[in-house]
């Protein structure tokens, strides 16, 4: 554990009991008091996550905004000041680099956040595809730190920490130079989970301070420290893909069902004409989901089998804890993967059924 | 972590409760706070016949899948249906709520596990 990386908030775990695991590289708690119990608090309060091992990248400079639109699938030139969106930068054959959120400040500074485990790939992708673009790259990962609060409870836990009217960020909004209890901080309206709530950032030094105010102010209203465990529970469940699961450099986001992010009509970028020809061929693979028949827990990896043959594997697998059901996203052939058919899980060599539904298993509670 | 007197330990955290010719089979308190919510258990046939390092079931929490491995020779006479029903019985109370009772083969093997000070100590240096 002593040779992995630590976020600012790494001596505060000790003390509510979190539970260390490595995460790509990454000394982070998996849970604090039970993954169930963190994941139903998210759902019907609120819940804390340390994630301050998410990094981020500043581009800024002339030709920012050029630069990006190049880079990214999403169409940049619909993102307003002070908007966020979700976007998805490929490579040239389609797969996806990562995926991350775009800040806009202005047309000539933006704020990118990245997985943990691809800070390094992506600004060195950034940087090799800077070419002549007017634009300045930086890595700042190491000095900011963030932290998300999310769920129904979470505006109005957070309002109670600063003057700044919660209310008027809008959903994918944000507000720089937020005093939140009198740390200078970026605020949006954004996370991870389905629920409302907000993501938090600011320099490193400030977050152990911060940590401890939110969850103070949000006990009373069944606030709890949260772990990847049940980020990842609550995640899956509202249908949000995880990078390394249902996204990877070998899964294109038209795969992952995701075109939605990948604007055709926006002009060139990165990754474009792979994915127009794979468009225009036919998808060969799909990501479904699906909810098990027989009794069973379907995991990452397992095979998916029909026709006596294999064809595909789960991306993600879980017992859901607000559907209390067995349910998974699997990356399978195109031709099974119509609603409603049905697929085998070879679950500890013995093929199970499973039925293939809406991967969107949870109905989102975004404030819009 | 809570360890019962008189019951038998193995290395894999699982427990041996025995009665005369019988034992009943188990995981620790340590084996449950380690997994975390258990949320699905798979358990033999009745009538299996087990070796010593077998394994005897699953245990899946939230997060993954674990077997669990019989430390003794035995054949399955009853399995615990009720933690099939409701697997957080087995957060609440490792030891109340056993997983499989077994016909031992081979008393013996009983030497070769831990009495509660001997388990004790085994977590301490955990």
């Amino acid at each position: 554990m002593d040779s992995l990386k630590k976020t600012p908030l790494f001596d505060l775990y000790k003390k509510y009991n979190g539970k260390i695991i490595d995460f790509a590289g990454w000394a982070l708690p998996v849970q604090f008091e039970s993954i169930i119990s963190e994941h139903e608090a998210v759902r019907n309060a609120a819940g804390l996550f340390d994630v301050s091992h998410m990094g981020e990248i500043t581009v800024k400079g002339r030709e920012a905004f050029a630069f990006l639109q190049n880079l990214i699938t999403n169409d940049l030139s619909k993102l307003k000041d002070n908007q966020v969106f979700y976007t998805f930068m490929c490579n040239y054959d389609g797969g996806v680099v990562d995926d991350l959120l775009v800040y806009k400040y202005s047309d000539k500074h933006y704020y990118l956040v990245v997985n943990a485990a691809n800070i390094e790939k992506d600004y060195k992708w950034m940087r090799d595809n800077k070419g002549v673009y007017d634009v300045e790259i930086n890595n700042i990962s190491d000095e900011v730190s963030e932290l998300a609060i999310q769920g129904p409870k979470a505006e109005e836990i957070l309002q109670k920490l600063t003057d700044t009217d919660l209310s008027q960020i809008k959903f994918f909004y944000f507000k720089d130079n937020v005093k939140i209890a009198g740390v200078d901080c970026i605020v949006s309206r954004t996370g991870y989970t389905g629920e409302d709530g907000f993501e938090i950032y600011m320099p490193n030094k400030y977050a152990a301070e911060l940590w401890e105010k939110i969850i103070e102010t949000g006990k009373e209203y069944g606030l709890k420290p949260v772990g990847l465990g049940a980020r990842d529970t609550l995640r899956f469940e509202a249908g949000l893909p995880l990078y390394g699961n249902e996204l990877s450099e070998e899964i294109t986001p038209l795969e992952a069902g995701f075109e939605f992010f990948v604007k055709f009509d926006k002009g060139n970028f990165i990754g474009k004409d792979a994915l127009l020809k794979q468009k225009e061929e036919g998808l060969k693979r799909k990501i479904v989901g699906f909810e098990m028949i027989d009794n069973g827990i379907p995991r990452h990896g397992y095979e998916v089998r029909a026709d006596n043959q294999k064809i595909g594997y789960i991306t993600t697998g879980y017992f859901s804890p607000t559907l209390k059901k067995n349910i998974g996203l699997a990356l399978i052939d195109a031709k099974y993967a119509e609603m409603g058919n049905q697929i085998e899980i070879v679950i500890r060599n013995k093929p199970l059924k499973a039925l293939i539904i809406s991967k969107n298993f949870y109905k989102k509670n975004y404030k819009k | 972590m809570k360890v019962l007197e008189g019951l038998y330990y193995s290395k894999d955290h699982e427990w041996v409760k025995v009665e005369g010719d019988k034992a009943y089979v188990g995981i620790t308190d340590y084996a449950q706070h380690s997994l975390g919510n258990i949320v699905y258990i798979e358990l033999p046939e009745v009538g299996a016949e087990l070796s010593a390092g077998d394994v005897l079931g699953v245990v899946e929490s939230v997060k993954a899948a674990s077997d669990v491995y019989i430390p003794v020779n035995g054949k399955v006479i009853d399995v615990n249906t009720s933690i099939i029903d409701d697997p957080s019985l087995v957060n609440n109370d490792p030891y109340e709520n056993w997983m499989i009772l077994v016909e031992l083969k081979d008393k013996s093997q009983l030497d070769n596990l831990m009495t509660a000070e001997k388990y004790k100590k085994f977590l301490d240096e955990e």
